[in-house]
């Protein structure tokens, strides 16, 4: 257990700066998910904590010590990689037991310890196997035991779900939330989905291009967002973005953004804007529906599935209460004073 | 899937393996046969007639000496082939799979000696270790080193030995370094966050996922030293000083060519082909047993 802290966390390859300078300070336990579409420096992130990559500038800390110079094995960290990572010519008992074979641990411990993270990832029956001989999900898991066998401060995730089916992603996106909270360790998560994102993260880092845009809990980062860009992001479908200018009294370049959930479909005259239905998608429990205004700009309203579907090509105005609007200055930041 | 292709007649599959069918049947198969055929007569001194023997070849040369000290001498020259060429090029191939920039330059650097025949490299290194005008000579003199592979048995086999496996050396390095460059990278990290220093993690992840490239090289490298260093021990010792480096293929090539004994000659090109029939079967059946593939 640890806290971890990044200084203005800075990487460079070559002449090209790739992470503008992080900063963060995590607590003891928490679970930190850094998301970011790719090629936002999420993964360069991530090893660098983890000493796979140098540090270009600033510091990285693991309990209070600095860690820049320290090579992986002393950082007292483990890794579940995306491809898992796991040694093919080993059995999952030997793929688990490896890093305490290492650090020199009695036999019966190794057992005992390799048994007991058996027992919690149901991989019993499977120890004396070679990955080649197991499923992409009891794969996962034995690369989640690897990291907890070795009972380390931190536990650094990269992606370990995007490899995974739809459904198993789901499930063990539960498993991976029960366990930590259960051991209580420290984590970083590295992933490109938002819902990942949302569901297990204490906080979370958006990530773009390098710089981390906003860094806070999942729910204060989805009512509140820092810039055009974790509006846009996070949420799905994404936020829409008015020009403010056609809307209201606002200065060139302003935009408006609302949710599509906080949008209400009302007649042509009540609006605050009225537009035709480009196509709408009837998804069941809700339905999202895409206007088009006169000027060209596109809406998208989610309404519950149980209202009626308007056609193709219907004339409808659409409104929303101001105060779920959010208003982005021209650099994509945030306009703090309509708060 | 595999597609399986069909003709319709019979000619045109027959007409498109027909080449290589009669490059077998008349470099394999007609000397093989002859070998087996001459292995059972000696001729007369002068070529005239030939007398059968039935296995009388075969039971002269297993009680003769200098075959039997052939033997070992050709098992110390490939087990030294092998390990020389095999090491130094495993060596080589982990220096320059760390390597970041400029890998392509010493890459080419270190497959450019196999382009050289083996009758070449030999003149090549009997050039530098001559025992007169030789640069290596001459620098081991003057630390007070006396090279002389003419007289010397043990610096003989040493030089070829050296000779073969240098040509070798960079057949074997692009096997590894394509061997080590399919391990994925995230296994190497993983076992470096696992607590292995370089040396562990050579040991326990590196060789053993390299295991089916160097099963590879282990058999050809010794099919190799048994066969195709001919040109380089001929170019160097001719199986000198004292038959000290005249390994078996050499044998074969002295008896017949130049003792002109075509019946022992023959006997020992069926031993040699039974002998390398053997060993590949052997190693196929028990060391692939303990290859990760």
């Amino acid at each position: 257990m640890a806290t971890v802290t990044l200084e203005n966390l800075k990487k460079s390859f070559g002449k090209t700066e790739i992470i503008h300078g992080v900063d963060i300070d995590i607590a003891d336990g928490e679970f930190i998910v850094i998301v970011g579409p790719s090629g936002c420096g999420k993964s360069t992130l991530l090893r660098m904590v983890a000493g796979l990559e140098t540090v270009s500038a600033g510091e990285v800390l693991i309990g209070g010590r600095p860690v820049n110079g320290v090579e992986p094995m002393d950082r007292d960290i483990a890794m579940v990689f995306q491809n898992y990572a796991l040694y093919p010519h080993m059995s999952v008992f030997d793929n688990m037991a490896y890093g305490l074979k290492i650090g020199r641990v009695p036999k019966a411990e190794i057992r005992t310890r390799v048994e007991a993270a058996a027992e919690i990832l149901q991989l019993g029956p499977y120890l004396q196997r070679k990955p080649r001989e197991l499923s992409g999900g009891q794969r996962q898991r034995v690369a989640m035991g690897r990291a907890i066998v070795r009972k380390p401060a931190v536990f650094l995730f990269d992606e370990p779900l995007s490899n995974l089916d739809a459904k198993l992603r789901v499930q063990m996106r539960l498993e991976i939330k029960a366990l930590q909270r259960k051991l209580g360790v420290t984590s970083l998560y590295v992933t490109h989905d938002q819902v990942e994102a949302m569901t297990l993260a204490d906080r979370m880092i958006v990530m773009n291009e390098g710089t981390a845009d906003q860094i806070g809990a999942p729910l204060e980062v989805y009512g509140n967002p820092a810039t055009t860009f974790v509006a846009g992001f996070i949420g799905s479908p994404p936020m829409n973005f008015l020009d403010a200018a056609a809307l209201e009294n606002a200065p060139a370049g302003v935009s408006l953004g609302v949710r599509p959930e906080s949008v209400r479909l009302v007649g042509t005259s009540e609006g605050r804007l009225e537009g035709t239905v480009a196509y709408a998608e009837p998804l069941g429990a809700e339905t999202l529906i895409h206007l088009r205004t006169a000027d060209g700009q596109a809406l998208t309203i989610r309404q519950d599935g149980v209202l009626p579907v308007p056609a193709e090509g219907d004339r409808l105005g659409a409104v929303w209460d101001p105060s779920q609007e959010f208003r982005f200055g021209p650099d994509g930041r945030r306009l703090r004073q309509d708060r | 899937m595999e597609k399986r292709v069909t003709f319709k007649g019979l000619w045109l599959p027959i007409l498109l393996v027909l080449p290589q069918i009669v490059i077998t049947a008349v470099f394999f198969f007609y000397p093989a046969g002859k070998a087996v055929w001459q292995s059972l007569f000696i001729p007369d001194p002068f070529g005239l007639s030939m007398q059968y023997v039935g296995l009388g070849n075969f039971e002269f040369l297993l009680s003769d000496p200098y075959y039997r000290a052939s033997f070992v001498t050709t098992a110390v020259f490939s087990t030294l082939v092998t390990a020389v060429s095999m090491g130094v090029a495993l060596y080589l191939a982990v220096l320059a799979d760390r390597l970041i920039k400029g890998s392509g330059t010493y890459r080419t650097l270190l497959i450019w000696p196999y382009a050289v025949a083996p009758a070449v490299a030999g003149v090549l290194w009997l050039f530098m270790f001559n025992t007169r005008v030789g640069v290596v000579t001459w620098y081991l003199g003057q630390l007070g080193y006396d090279w002389n592979h003419v007289l010397n048995p043990r610096e003989a086999m040493g030089l070829v030995v050296v000779a073969s496996a240098w040509g070798r050396i960079s057949y074997n390095f692009l096997f590894f370094l394509a061997g080590l460059q399919a391990i994925p990278r995230s296994v190497i990290e993983a076992a470096a966050i696992d607590g292995a220093r370089f040396w562990t993690r050579f040991r326990t992840i590196v060789f053993p996922l390299l295991s089916p490239t160097t099963f590879f090289l282990l058999v050809v490298n010794i099919v190799y030293a048994f066969f195709e260093t001919f040109g380089v021990i001929h170019t160097i010792t001719s199986g000198g000083p004292q038959q000290a480096t005249t390994i078996l293929v050499y044998k074969v090539y002295s008896d017949g060519f130049i003792g002109q004994d075509l019946g022992s000659s023959a006997a020992q090109s069926v031993i040699l082909l039974v002998l390398v029939s053997i060993l590949t079967v052997i190693q196929f059946r028990y060391l692939e047993r303990r290859v990760h593939y």
